[in-house]
């Protein structure tokens, strides 16, 4: 079936997500959305797939125009969306999961149902256990009977949204072969990814999106030209980088030691053999969320605990160390998801600074917290009360609400996304802040997903690619091209 | 004790567990589908005294039944309505309404108090009565209890060998994912609260027309809480649930027995025993220890064992979903 | 529209569909309400009795305050209030032949906050460490209470001859809390409410733990990252809750009872849930609302006598307006979203 999208155009709030992507996709192709954090991708499939109403433009199947305004409409004629993560059902069997959403009589047919995936499966070379609870699989298997379930459904065009995180090579392998098989049978496969390499595998052609439109397509021609990935890079991020412009922060003392630290989530695993991060040095972690970044910020900060190695934070063994060891030590962490993990919904400014206040007796001295809470909405230029209550707070004050609470002094600065949602004052505002920290001896480790922070802020960046993880390297060493290169998966 | 004996304190008990297992099996079904109705004991109560005042004033008991679960459906509409459209705490408006339509059906029921009404009449099953053991056992009651084998064996039917049932149980544990489905989460929450809330409307008048035969204040007094225990000490499976109903029934006619033989302890100890007892269990099969016991068998038993004595709830019990 | 409206709405809503139901129980509102008024008020004795149920309630819905002020429903409260009484109980048994009277009540207060203590802090274990909902480990816990009640009542405990359900032997007067006169209201029990509403202000709002608990209740996650020992202050919430509890259960011992009786709780602890609710989790209206609800409770027991209806009514006054109250909540909250939104 062959898919077109026209001048499709989506707006969340202040952020314009699409803004007229027009993408053509031809029946029995593989066709390649590649993009760096917030390009669009996400949004435009999404809206394809269902999940998404859009604003304005059409969706042409076949060349005629169907408006889709819900997953399963979209299953109908034909869509079906394969999730980063999977929307499936862990505590039930995996062949539950494959007939849910089925229609037919009242009464399942589990015997039919377990031929036709057995069948499908072995098509395909998956090997799956359809006794089995989803919740004993992989990500990369349940990917796999995620795809059988919608090809049963009678899906012809499947979009596959970064499918290549956290699955095994030999998965990746299978998954290859089975996209070029349905292609081959004559579907469409959409796949979102911002590897350079799977797409130079996979792809027939690529759309590369940049801040919400379409920077342009390239036809993948094999073998491949040398100069592709510097032409997908120029398209990804289009510009030169900005100038670095932090001051030399970093004293010679090692502030943060690793030592063949490793750590496995269900997703990922991330190993860093050896790492010395020296005091007041700002380390930026570079590369699209889930790589890994959030991972090593929260292992710093003693919420999550290695398999084996050695962390050491100004000296001392800290690995398998309770997180309140961590807090004495002087660590803090800054979480992106200010409401949710940072500050408290229902409490006040002044009551978050009564719960930071580092010797707590009994009894609360009001006076003085809010007068240290004055303090810190005067020094921090928070647009609130002491009385006011954190959600009624904007981004951007809620974030310097999270500057203010943080203790005083710091050894170690884990931020998330310091400056998302903010504007260029308060962000300019918030890294004079942050400097200032380092300069009196603060080592900060950020992740951010606006390679302009990255490069104009750190010392030294790190970039992270489905868990695996650069060296650091020294801001002035650093091009676009390069960079693009190592987020899009190629370490050299 | 001889076998004929024990055979029909057995029997006694199962049949006696008749009420308990609508009341599990409805509260099963809506939690499955991941609301909690933390209402039952005054649903129990209210359900009791209206079914029999109607099966008293106009003489049907399909009426008194009838009646009895459209009790229980609104009740169950009620914490439908504040939990999930005005999004208020499900464990709060179920709570309230365990208290107020307790004391509701004390306030309403008075005129019904200890006067004799009509009651299901005993049937036994031609041929399967005669089963030797299982006969005297299970088919020597009446059309109620046998209505309630039906029920189990059709939930557990229902819940997995039919499409709607696999909708049921996949709402309960991700309901983001069934509405990327094409469920209607919202709605499918409100018909198995309304199920469930009916057939624990329908266990009460099956108390007061049947195994208690009358009404009085507070008739069936800690049945729905039992209830509510029950569910999670049966993991949320139908047969399981069922099998705790009738262990619990059990557990008390046998201490009514034991008290012949225990004379030191006073038999009100033992009534209170079988929830001791499902406390008990609860702790045990909820553990981390028993996760980790499992965990060491190989494949094919572990997902036995798990089936047969883990509970797990399902993942998205009492939590609010929003559909966009 | 703000909130007091809804509020406002909600109740007088309540109001008409309880006329409604009193109606149809073929009575008329308006002498129901002259005779809870009279029943409560009538006479000095029925004062007092208002007052001697208030203390109790007022402690639990104390008790309460801390436990939803770290996001938890403990329906094991009325286990506490049990475990509380039966605490007592034993002190004043073992050590009434030892100690002069004045501290064999003081050990039975003691004993009484003790045995709150421990089976609240049971149920918190059970739900940190078993993974049990707080709300089922609640509700068995209290099961087991009221066995534990009824096997000292008939066993151990049981009156010389004959056991029966209406309780221990009496206490010895001189353990008795002293009253206002005649009456059955005890001047000791009310102080006690009292200073326990006093201390809970102050704790929710003037120090750190309440803030903490409070933190902890809104948002575990970023509490937890924050610093704030969760665990600890969500354990520390059962036991104060217990301890509260505990000591309303020595109250009906010491003041009301003055035995052990199988409902020595009288059901205060889910009335308390209720008045909790109705407050929505603020302190300062535990007194009026306390008050209402036990006006109530006593101002009914004179419906089956002067208009042959029966005393739940004052149950069914409680809940629905509990039940009105957060239907307007939700109203409210919902018409605030759709303004957001438009």
């Amino acid at each position: 079936m062959q898919v077109e999208l026209q001048h499709i155009s989506k707006r969340f709030g202040p952020v314009q997500a699409n803004d007229d992507v027009s993408v053509t996709i031809a029946a029995g192709s593989i066709h390649g959305l590649l993009g760096e954090n917030g390009a669009g991708k996400s949004t435009l499939v999404k809206i394809l797939s269902g999940f998404i109403t859009h604003d304005r433009g059409e969706i042409l199947l076949n060349g005629k125009s169907i408006p889709i305004q819900t997953p399963a409409e979209a299953i109908r004629r034909g869509i079906g969306m394969l999730h980063q993560d999977p929307l499936d059902f862990p505590p039930l069997t995996v062949l539950d999961n494959f007939m849910m959403g089925k229609t037919g009589g009242l009464f399942l047919n589990a015997r039919t149902a377990l031929r036709e995936f057995r069948d499908l499966a072995a098509q395909f070379n998956f090997r799956l256990d359809g006794q089995a609870q989803l919740s004993e699989l992989t990500v990369g298997e349940r990917q796999q009977v995620e795809i059988l379930r919608l090809l049963s459904l009678g899906v012809n065009t499947l979009v596959l949204d970064e499918p290549t995180t956290g699955i095994s090579a030999s998965q990746k392998t299978a998954l290859f072969e089975a996209m070029k098989q349905l292609a081959a049978q004559g579907k469409s496969v959409i796949f979102v990814s911002h590897k350079l390499e799977d797409v130079e595998e996979l792809c027939d052609r690529v759309t590369v999106m940049r801040q919400g439109q379409v920077a342009g397509h390239l036809d993948i021609i094999r073998p491949i030209p040398p100069d592709l990935a510097t032409r997908l890079v120029d398209l990804m991020f289009g510009r030169e980088l900005s100038m670095p412009a932090k001051p030399a922060t970093f004293q010679e003392e090692t502030a943060l030691e690793f030592q063949g630290i490793s750590l496995k989530t269900d997703r990922l695993t991330l190993t860093v053999d050896r790492l010395t991060v020296r005091r007041g040095e700002v380390i930026g972690l570079a590369g699209l969320e889930g790589s890994g970044q959030q991972l090593l910020l929260q292992l710093c900060a003693g919420l999550l605990h290695p398999v084996q190695g050695q962390l050491k934070i100004e000296g001392t063994e800290m690995a398998h160390k309770p997180y309140q060891a961590f807090l004495d030590a002087g660590v803090s962490y800054v979480p992106a998801d200010r409401l949710k993990e940072g500050l408290i919904r229902g409490l006040s400014i002044q009551e978050h600074v009564a719960l930071r206040h580092p010797n707590p007796g009994f009894l609360i001295d009001w006076r003085e917290i809010t007068k240290l809470a004055q303090q810190a909405i005067g020094t921090f230029s928070i647009r609130g009360r002491p009385s006011t209550l954190v959600e009624r707070l904007s981004g951007g004050n809620q974030q310097r609400t999270q500057l203010a609470l943080m203790p005083v002094p710091l050894t170690l600065l884990l931020m998330e996304h310091p400056t998302r949602g903010l504007d260029i004052e308060s962000t300019l505002w918030v890294w004079q802040q942050l400097i200032a920290r380092c300069e009196t001896g603060t080592t900060i480790l950020f992740i951010s997903s606006d390679l302009d922070e990255i490069v104009q802020y750190s010392d030294r960046v790190m970039v992270f690619s489905g868990g695996r993880m650069s060296d650091p390297i020294p801001v002035q060493a650093l091009t676009a091209d390069k960079l693009g290169q190592m987020i899009g998966g190629r370490f050299e | 004790m001889d076998l004929n004996q024990f055979l029909t304190i057995l029997a006694t008990a199962i049949a006696a567990a008749t009420p308990l297992i609508f009341a599990c099996i409805g509260e099963t079904i809506t939690e499955r589908a991941g609301v909690i109705n933390l209402s039952a004991e005054g649903t129990i109560l209210l359900g009791a005294m209206t079914g029999f005042a109607i099966a008293k004033t106009t003489n049907s008991l399909l009426l008194g039944f009838a009646g009895a679960a459209l009790v229980g459906g609104l009740i169950a509409l009620i914490v439908a309505f504040g939990s999930l459209t005005l999004k208020q705490s499900q464990v709060a408006i179920g709570f309230v309404l365990a208290l107020l339509c307790g004391d509701l059906s004390s306030f309403l029921g008075n005129p019904f108090v200890r006067i004799p009404g009509p009651t299901i009449p005993s049937f036994k099953i031609p041929l399967l009565q005669e089963i030797p053991i299982l006969g005297p056992l299970l088919f020597q009651s009446d059309l109620l209890v046998y209505l309630s084998y039906l029920l189990i064996i059709g939930t557990w039917i229902f819940f997995y060998r039919t499409r709607h049932g696999l909708m049921l149980r996949a709402i309960g544990e991700q309901p983001e994912a069934a509405f990327a489905r094409g469920q209607n989460v919202l709605w499918m929450h409100y018909l198995y609260l309304l199920i469930g809330g009916a057939l624990m409307g329908f266990a009460g008048a099956a108390f007061s027309l049947d195994f208690k035969a009358g009404w009085s204040h507070r008739h069936t007094a800690g049945y729905g809480w039992i209830a509510l225990a029950i569910v999670i000490f049966g993991g949320w499976n139908p047969v399981r649930v069922a099998l705790g109903a009738y262990l619990f029934s059990i557990l008390q006619s046998l201490a009514s027995v034991a008290q012949s033989a225990l004379p030191d302890i006073p038999t009100q100890v033992l009534t209170v025993a079988p929830f001791v007892l499902m406390i008990f269990v609860l702790v045990l099969t909820s553990s981390e220890w028993l996760d980790r016991l499992l965990s060491r068998l190989p494949t094919s038993l572990r997902r036995v064992l798990t089936q047969a004595i883990r509970s797990t709830p399902p993942a998205a019990l009492g939590r609010a979903f929003e559909q966009d | 529209m703000p909130r007091a409206m809804y509020q406002a709405g909600s109740l007088g809503l309540a109001l008409v569909f309880l006329s409604g139901l009193v109606l149809l129980a073929g009575a008329s509102p308006l002498n129901v309400m002259l005779s809870l008024w009279s029943g409560a008020f009538g006479t000095l004795d029925q004062f007092a009795r208002v007052l001697a149920t208030l203390a109790p309630l007022m402690l639990c819905s104390c008790g309460l305050i801390f436990t939803f002020a770290a996001g938890l429903y403990n329906l094991g409260i009325e286990g506490q209030v049990m475990l509380g009484a039966i605490g007592t109980t034993l002190a004043l048994r073992v050590f009434e032949p030892m100690l002069p009277a004045p501290l064999v009540i003081l050990m039975g207060l003691g004993l009484g906050a003790l045995a709150g203590v421990l089976w609240g802090l049971f149920a918190g274990v059970l739900k940190i460490y078993g993974r049990i909902n707080e709300i089922f480990a609640g509700l068995g816990l209290n099961f087991m209470a009221q066995g534990l009640a009824l096997y000292l009542i008939f066993g151990p405990w049981k009156r010389p001859g004959i056991a029966s359900m209406s309780g221990t032997e009496l206490f010895n007067e001189s353990l008795w809390l002293g009253t206002i006169g005649k009456t059955e209201a005890s001047p000791i029990a009310l102080l006690l409410g009292i200073v326990s509403v006093v201390v809970t202000i102050l704790v929710i709002r003037g120090t750190h733990f309440g803030l903490q608990l409070r933190a902890v209740g809104h948002n575990l996650r970023a509490s937890y990252v924050l610093g704030i020992p969760a665990v600890n202050r969500l354990l520390g919430s059962f036991a104060l809750c217990g301890a509260f509890a505990g000591i309303a259960g020595a109250l009906q011992v010491l003041a009301v009872f003055h035995r052990l009786i199988p409902n020595i709780s009288s059901n205060l602890g889910f009335l308390a849930l209720l008045v909790v609710m109705l407050i929505n989790f603020d302190p300062l209206w535990i007194v009026p609302v306390s008050f209402f609800f036990s006006a109530l409770n006593i101002g009914s027991l004179q419906l089956p006598l002067s208009l042959n209806l029966e005393s739940s009514l004052a149950g069914v006054i409680q809940g629905t307006i509990v039940l009105f109250a957060l239907f307007g909540q939700g109203l409210a909250r919902n018409f605030k979203n759709e303004e957001m939104k438009g």
